[in-house]
C-alpha cells in the first residue's frame, strides 16, 4: 500500500537568506528585497501616473489607503489580542478633533493633522484605558458599541456640526500632498508596525496575545501595555481620519459608519492576520473591487459579509500567508507507507 | 408626572428586557455573542408582515411562522457556521457580526427602507390615573413578565433547561453526563433567535421596521447584557429597569434623542467600576478581564 502526501520545504535560499550574515549575492539580496521594494515603488510610481489612470482612480487610491490604514490599525491591536469591531471610532475621533481646529481656529492643514493625530491618539487611548481590562467578546461587543454611540451624541447634542456635520473645511495645499499624504503614511506605518512586533517591545506585544497571564507573572504591567498599543494603533486611525477630513474639507456622523469598521476588519481577515502586509493587501484587494461594483449599492456590504464568513469558517490562513508560503517553500510529493 | 414616568418607564424597562432577553440567553449558554441578534430581530419583524400582508395568513399563523423560522435560522447559523470556529472568540464574533449584518444590508438592498409596521394585537386605550395607556402597551408588558417567568421555569425545572445551565456552568462535566454540548449550544442559539423574534413581533407594533432598527436592537442588547452582567438572567432584568427608567427620565426632563447616551454613559460607568456587570457571575479574572 503506497500512498503519497505533500511536503513542504523550505527554499534553499530562504534557508540562508533567514540569517543576516550569508546575503552573499545579488540573487539572494534581490530574493529579500523584491516582494518589499516592488508594492513600495508601484505605491510611489501610482501618482504620478495620473493622466493614464484617470483621477476617478487616483481618488479610489486614497481611499484605499484609508482602509489600509484602518485595517493596519485592527491588526496592530488584534495582535496583542484585542479584537476591535470599531475600527471608525478612531477615524471618527481624528477627523472630528481636525475639525474643531480647522472650524474654530483656523489653523493651517499641515499643522492641524499631526496636532489631530497627536491629540486623538491620546483621547482614545484614555477612552479605551478602562476597557483594555476586558477581553474577547467584551472588548469586541463594547469596541462595536463605541463609534454608533459617539454618532449617538453627536446627533443629540448638535455639536460639531450635528447631523449635517461640518463643511468648508480648508483644503490640503496642493493635490500631491493629497496623494503622498497617504501613500508615504501608509509606508511608514506598514513598515513601522512590522519592525515594532520584532522588537523586544512586540514580544511582550505578542505574548499578551498568547497569554496575559504568563506575561503578567513575568511582572510586566499588561494594562499599561495595552493602552500603549491602543494609543500606538489609534494614531494610525486617527492620522488618516484627520487627513480625510481635509481631503473631503467635510466631516459628519459618517465618520463614525459601521462600514469603516467592517471593511477594514475585512480587508484584515483576507489578506491574514497578524502580518500588517496582509491587511494591506487586502485594502488593495477589497476597495478597488468594490469600486468596480459600485452599481450594485449596498449589496456589495452584504458581499464583504459573506467573504468574511467564508475566510473566518473555512480560510482563515488569509491570502497573504498563502502566498508567503509560495513564495518561501516549494511542495514535492513523497510516498508514505511501505510497499507491500 | 410622576405616575406618567412610572409607568412608561416599566414599559420601556419591559421592552430593553425582552429585546436583551435572547441575546443573554445565548451568551449565558452557548457562550456565543450573538451579534446577529438585530439582524434576526428585523428579518422576524418582515417576514411576519410579508406571511400576514403578502400571503394573507392570519396574523397569529403568520407569528408562529416567524418565530418558528428565526428560530430555525438561528440553529442553521451554528450548525454551518459557528461549530466550526468553535472557542476560537474573535471568529465567532466576527462570523455572527457579519451575518447580522449581511442581513439587514440584503434587506436595505431589497428596497425594505420604506416603513412598514405591524398591527397591534389589540386595538384601544385604558386611562390608569390619569395616565392614557393603549391595550399593546399593557400586552408587552404581560408578555415581557410571562416571557420571563417562563424562562425561568424552563431553565430550572425542564431537562433541556438544566442541561442548559449545566453546559453554561461545566461544559466537560456536562459532558461526562451525556449531555451533548454542542446540540445544547445549538438549541442555546435557537431560542435566542427565536425569543429575539418574539420580542421583535411584540414591540414592532409600536414603531415601523426599518433597518436602523435592527443596528439599535443590537445596541440595546449589548448594553443590557453588559450592565447586567452577561450570562444572568436576573442581571438582565435589574440592568433594563436601571436602563429603562433612567431613559424615560432623561426623554421626560432633557429632550428624546438623549436617550441613546444613556446607554453610552452606563457601559462606560459600569466597566470602569465593575467590569463584570451589576449581577454577572462569572469569574472576573477568568472569563472577562
Amino acid at each position: 500500500m503506497v500512498s503519497y502526501r505533500r511536503e513542504r520545504l523550505d527554499r534553499g535560499i530562504k534557508a540562508r537568506c533567514n540569517g543576516i550574515f550569508a546575503l552573499s549575492s545579488y540573487r539572494e539580496i534581490l530574493y529579500l528585497l523584491l516582494p518589499r521594494a516592488i508594492p513600495v515603488v508601484f505605491l510611489l510610481i501610482l501618482p504620478l501616473l495620473k493622466g493614464v489612470v484617470g483621477l476617478y482612480w487616483e481618488k479610489v487610491l486614497v481611499i484605499t489607503c484609508i482602509i489600509a490604514f484602518l485595517s493596519l490599525s485592527w491588526d496592530l491591536l488584534a495582535s496583542v489580542g484585542l479584537v476591535s469591531l470599531g475600527q471608525a471610532l478612531f477615524f471618527g475621533i481624528g477627523a472630528y478633533f481636525v475639525a474643531f481646529l480647522d472650524n474654530t481656529l483656523g489653523w493651517p492643514p499641515l499643522f492641524t493633522i499631526p496636532l489631530a493625530t497627536l491629540t486623538g491618539a491620546f483621547f482614545s487611548a484614555f477612552l479605551l484605558s478602562p476597557i483594555v481590562r476586558l477581553r474577547g467578546i467584551y472588548f469586541a461587543m463594547i469596541t462595536l458599541a463605541l463609534p454608533l454611540l459617539f454618532a449617538r451624541i453627536i446627533e443629540a447634542t448638535g455639536i460639531l456640526g450635528g447631523t449635517e456635520g461640518l463643511t468648508g473645511l480648508s483644503p490640503l495645499p496642493n493635490i500631491w500632498i493629497e496623494f503622498y499624504m497617504p501613500i508615504i503614511g501608509l509606508i511608514v506605518c506598514l513598515f513601522g508596525f512590522r519592525r515594532l512586533i520584532n522588537t523586544d517591545y512586540g514580544v511582550v506585544l505578542q505574548g499578551l496575545r498568547d497569554s496575559d497571564r504568563t506575561v503578567m507573572a513575568g511582572g510586566i504591567n499588561i494594562y499599561w501595555y495595552k493602552i500603549q498599543v491602543v494609543f500606538i494603533s489609534a494614531l494610525a486611525g486617527t492620522f488618516i481620519g484627520a487627513f480625510s477630513t481635509h481631503y473631503y474639507q467635510f466631516v459628519g456622523m459618517s465618520a463614525f459608519a459601521i462600514d469603516l469598521s467592517i471593511l477594514p476588519l475585512t480587508s484584515a481577515i483576507l489578506g491574514g492576520v497578524g502580518t500588517f502586509a496582509g491587511a494591506t493587501l487586502g485594502a488593495f484587494i477589497l476597495v478597488p473591487m468594490s469600486e468596480i461594483f459600485r452599481a450594485f449599492g449596498t449589496l456589495r456590504v452584504v458581499f464583504y459579509c459573506i467573504i468574511l464568513v467564508v475566510f473566518v469558517v473555512a480560510l482563515p490562513e488569509g491570502i497573504f500567508h498563502y502566498l508567503q508560503r509560495k513564495y518561501h517553500q516549494f511542495e514535492r510529493v513523497v510516498t508514505v507507507g511501505t510497499k507491500e | 408626572m410622576v405616575l406618567s414616568i412610572l409607568i412608561y418607564g416599566g414599559l420601556n424597562s419591559i421592552i430593553l428586557a425582552l429585546i436583551a432577553l435572547g441575546f443573554s440567553l445565548t451568551i449565558g449558554i452557548s457562550g456565543v455573542a450573538n451579534l446577529a441578534h438585530g439582524g434576526f430581530y428585523v428579518f422576524a419583524g418582515l417576514l411576519t408582515w410579508m406571511l400576514f400582508d403578502s400571503l394573507g395568513l392570519p396574523y397569529f399563523i403568520a407569528i408562529l411562522l416567524s418565530v418558528v423560522a428565526t428560530g430555525l435560522l438561528g440553529a442553521l447559523m451554528y450548525w454551518v457556521v459557528l461549530l466550526r470556529v468553535r472557542g476560537i472568540v474573535l471568529s465567532e464574533v466576527i462570523a455572527t457580526l457579519a451575518i447580522g449584518i449581511a442581513i439587514l444590508e440584503f434587506f436595505r438592498w431589497k428596497g425594505f427602507v420604506h416603513y412598514y409596521g405591524l398591527p397591534y394585537f389589540v386595538e384601544g386605550s385604558i386611562e390608569i390615573a390619569g395616565v392614557t395607556i393603549d391595550y399593546h402597551r399593557l400586552s408587552i408588558i404581560g408578555i415581557g413578565l410571562l416571557l420571563m417567568f417562563l424562562l425561568w421555569l424552563f431553565t430550572h425545572h425542564t431537562k433541556i433547561g438544566l442541561a442548559f445551565r449545566a453546559i453554561a456552568q461545566e461544559e466537560y462535566t456536562s459532558l461526562s453526563f451525556g449531555i451533548k454540548s454542542d446540540w445544547i449550544a445549538m438549541l442555546g442559539v435557537a431560542f435566542g433567535s427565536a425569543l429575539a423574534a418574539i420580542a421583535a413581533i411584540t414591540i414592532l407594533p409600536l414603531g415601523t421596521i426599518s433597518i436602523g432598527v435592527g443596528y439599535e436592537v443590537l445596541l440595546i442588547a449589548m448594553a443590557v447584557a453588559v450592565v447586567g452582567g452577561l450570562g444572568s438572567t436576573l442581571g438582565t432584568l435589574v440592568a433594563s429597569l436601571i436602563l429603562g427608567y433612567a431613559q424615560v427620565i432623561t426623554a421626560t426632563f432633557l429632550a428624546r434623542h438623549w436617550m441613546m447616551v444613556v446607554y453610552l454613559v452606563a457601559i462606560i460607568v459600569v466597566l470602569a467600576i465593575k467590569p463584570s456587570g451589576l449581577l454577572g457571575k462569572f469569574k472576573e479574572l477568568e472569563e472577562r478581564v
